[in-house]
């Protein structure tokens, strides 16, 4: 497993000028140009806390997401499709579980530079009310492997790569701009609400928000961990069963 | 009789564009027209509640979300062009190899320019419209405004629809999207589009006034929101400017590009 | 592929391809040097060459996709510099590399690109059909592009260039690629063409291409023709009748030569084997066997374009 993460980093040293450019710049120009900016016209704040403040654990919970999906959709395809280095990695003592393990290892790291990279900006705003801030590391790599596998099993099964714009077009971007990033889940309807408490982009909200502002989520803890590891059990489980369809034949 | 030639051979060109409609393609189509209204109900409505009725500098008071809608249209009008006359387009002269082949034929390169851009424009101008029936319904401007207000929409997918050809010649791989795509999104942000315009740093304030995509926002929401804060004409020699720029450039380049 | 005397008997006097001193340079490279070209009605004509010899440039040239950079070009008559798109609208051109439509049917392919030339919807769709027939693809009208084998969509490309009724075709390499019976069934579609009276202008590196369908070709090799005629003109004024290549089981073939000198008007060695050129094989080998030398291997054959070209353009690889 160490074997494939190793390759996906030095893989990585090549690119990660460009992908820095998405996973960091864009939402770092969304706190500046949405939160900063919106925020001087929301009087009172949300909950107690100026908005911004209220926004970037958001964000941060949003961007991990979005890095993760990023990764196990079109990297995927192409190393089934494209390029086929699961075909090559296969052909050596390499496992099916360290394929699809150093591969997820990866995804979460990159997650992870992600947002260490946002709470830096995020301290020197002075957005951090708590030291527990930090926390947000592993809640977003959790929430990262939650979204991560699954995808990876969507990624495999799919024939063209249209289907994976499609994934991005009618999940992705409506879970950002609905699971609580930008205002509280309490003002949609109630059925769309139902929807946002599904996602487990709701739920890497609602923790980050907590550890960053120092406050208690509105749900607990224990629950939101559950709920999280049933997405990344589940995931792994249908990934590892699609994989095994497609490279142990 | 040489308008007539042109026009029909840069129509033939849009006409593949139809012919290549699949079903797998309508849905990233209505996906084009949902990702614009997804973020009015996300940002215009949610955030809306909490920001409340917002004052102009000139004093008028608008809805947030009155507010948000037409600078969304504006940006779906731009992201439309652009993504068809960018990524779309430089897909098919690199990737595909398509214009190689339409050019042994008598179609010629300034030909491909335009049939390509009045596929983009028919494209962006039903999005466009579909919109404005959603604000109308929403209450977010009346009928009379949304008819006016279309035209400037089109204007506005022209003048991008240009800038895109423009910058595709320029192109050396799909590495180079990512910067357009990253350029697109500031603009998106930083186009008066969530904010007034004049709650900006002076300095930012400036670069933003030069922006097509904030040119084309206060063009929109002068005509939806009826106020009176904007530069209409300057506006709309702005973007005319733009086009007539964007397309002479284009056409010049693919010239050399294609015909080595 | 209307009537083909008529095409033939129209234009006599004028040939359908003039170039006179014809250069093309990219930057500081010239890729044709010069060259002197005229093409016939009705006729095949063929550009031989090794890769980088300039054949390409000047398809494209003739296409009017890519001004001359100096000489004399006329087409049909005109002008390519002013007078592109009509010609255009007269010539087929079934490019290299196969640049089909990947987000379109077979058919599609075919309707579309008729649209570019201004024919009807409804001719366009007869055209498809009745050339899908010809080139044996009426089954796959409705797949997509990118299943089909090598073959099918070489014939598809070649389809296409059809579907204005053209009175010069272009192909750049027709059978590049393809498997022995994909390139039999082209050869024969295009041999078909031909005798329907429509002018074919090929390139080729394929010797044995060459000689099943030119009547007529030019070796190029460095941007210029180094030779000009029917593939048996060449063969006669290039080659000898025969050629005989003999294997001696030695390390090196090269004592051997010595040996051999004075049978026949050439003796070419070669790291693995020695060729003669020889008028009459039988007695050639007569006279080898008289010096009793006895080589591990001998073949008797005729001399072929292959013979002409390596003589004319040289053994060492060009890449």
């Amino acid at each position: 497993m160490a074997a494939v993460f190793e390759f996906y980093l030095v893989s990585y040293r090549r690119v990660w000028r460009g992908s820095a450019m998405s996973s960091f710049v864009l939402p770092l120009l969304t706190m500046l140009g949405f939160g900063l900016g919106v925020g001087a016209y929301v009087e009172g704040g949300v909950d107690g806390a100026p908005y911004l403040d209220w926004m970037v654990p958001g964000l941060i919970a949003s961007t991990a997401l979005q890095v993760a999906v990023f990764e196990s959709t079109w990297p995927v395809l192409s190393s089934f499709n494209w390029v086929r280095t699961y075909e090559g990695q296969a052909a050596t003592p390499v496992r099916l579980d360290d394929i699809l393990g150093g591969n997820l290892l990866f995804v979460m790291f990159r997650a992870l530079t992600s947002i260490v990279a946002f709470l830096l900006v995020a301290l020197a705003f002075g957005v951090l009310h708590s030291p527990w801030a930090l926390a947000t590391l592993p809640i977003g790599a959790l929430l990262a492997f939650a979204v991560a596998a699954p995808t990876f099993a969507y990624s495999s099964s799919v024939t063209s790569d249209s289907f994976l714009a499609l994934l991005f077009r009618f999940v992705v971007i409506p879970m950002s701009l609905f699971a609580g990033v930008f205002f509280p889940v309490e003002s949609l309807p109630v059925g769309l609400r139902w929807l946002a408490y599904a996602s487990p982009l709701w739920h890497g909200v609602d923790l980050s928000r907590a550890a960053t502002l120092g406050v208690a989520p509105e749900w607990s803890v224990a629950g939101h961990l559950a709920y999280l590891s049933v997405w990344a059990v589940g995931g792994y489980l249908l990934a590892r069963r699609q994989f095994a369809k497609r490279l142990v034949v | 009789m040489l308008a007539i030639a042109v026009g029909r051979r840069a129509l033939s060109v849009s006409e593949r564009n139809v012919a290549a409609l699949k079903s797998a393609y309508w849905l990233v189509l209505l996906s084009g027209f949902l990702e614009p209204l997804l973020y009015l109900l996300s940002i215009g409505i949610g955030v809306g509640a909490l920001v409340g009725d917002l004052t102009l500098p000139g004093g008028e008071v608008v809805a947030y979300a009155a507010f948000v809608a037409p600078a969304m249209l504006a940006s779906s009008a731009m992201s439309g062009a652009l993504s068809e006359t960018t990524f779309n387009f430089f897909g098919k002269m690199k990737y595909m190899k398509l214009y190689d082949g339409v050019l042994a034929t008598p179609v010629q390169p300034f030909e491909i320019a335009l049939g390509e851009l009045a596929w983009a424009m028919v494209r962006g101008s039903l999005y466009s419209a579909a919109f404005l029936v959603v604000m109308v319904t929403m209450d977010l401007t009346t009928g009379l405004r949304a008819l006016a207000a279309f035209p400037a929409t089109v204007l506005t997918g022209f003048a991008f629809g240009a800038l895109g050809m423009t910058l595709s010649t320029f192109m050396r791989g799909w590495q180079d999207f990512d910067v357009v795509g990253s350029a697109q999104f500031a603009l998106f942000l930083f186009s008066g589009t969530f904010v007034p315009a004049e709650s900006y740093p002076a300095v930012l304030r400036w670069v933003v006034e030069l922006s097509p995509l904030y040119r084309a926002v206060d063009l929109i929401r002068g005509i939806t929101t009826g106020t009176s804060g904007g530069h209409p004409w300057l506006d709309l020699a702005y973007l005319v400017a733009v086009l007539a720029l964007g397309l002479w450039v284009a056409a010049r380049r693919m010239g050399k590009l294609l015909a080595k | 592929m209307s009537d083909p005397g008529a095409r033939v008997r129209g234009v006599a006097t004028e040939p359908l391809i003039h170039a006179r001193g014809l250069v093309k340079r990219f930057g500081s490279f010239t890729a044709v040097d010069g060259i002197d070209v005229d093409v016939q009605p009705g006729e095949a004509f063929g550009f031989l060459g090794p890769n980088g010899a300039g054949k390409s440039s000047t398809m494209r040239m003739v296409g009017c996709v890519s001004p001359p950079t100096g000489g004399t070009l006329r087409i049909l008559g005109m002008d390519p510099r002013r007078d592109g798109p009509a010609i255009r609208g007269r010539l087929g051109v079934c490019p290299q590399l196969d640049n089909l439509d990947p987000e379109l049917t077979v058919r599609e392919n075919l309707t579309t690109y008729a649209r570019y030339f201004g024919i009807p919807r409804k001719v366009a769709r007869q055209r498809a059909d009745e050339l899908l027939d010809f080139v044996q693809l009426t089954e796959r009208a409705g797949s997509k592009v990118e299943p089909l084998s090598g073959g099918m969509k070489r014939r598809l490309t070649i389809a296409r260039a059809l579907v204005n009724e053209p009175e010069i075709v272009l192909l750049d390499e027709p059978t590049t690629g393809l498997d022995p019976q994909a390139r039999h069934l082209v050869w024969e579609r295009l041999f078909r063409l031909k005798q329907q009276g429509v002018t074919l202008v090929l390139t080729t590196h394929y010797m044995d291409e060459a000689e099943q369908l030119c009547d007529r070709l030019v070796v190029m090799d460095a941007g210029k023709i180094v030779a000009e005629g029917s593939p048996r003109e060449l063969i006669e004024r290039y080659s000898t009748r025969e050629v005989v290549e003999l294997r001696f089981t030695a390390e090196s073939q090269e004592g051997f030569a010595d040996k051999l000198a004075g049978i026949g008007e050439r003796v070419e060695v070669l790291p693995d084997r020695i060729l003669l050129y020889v008028e009459d094989g039988d007695a050639a080998l007569a006279a080898v066997h008289e010096r009793a030398l006895t080589p591990a291997s001998v073949l008797e054959r005729r001399s072929s374009l292959e013979d002409v070209f390596l003589h004319l353009t040289g053994r060492t690889l060009v890449d």
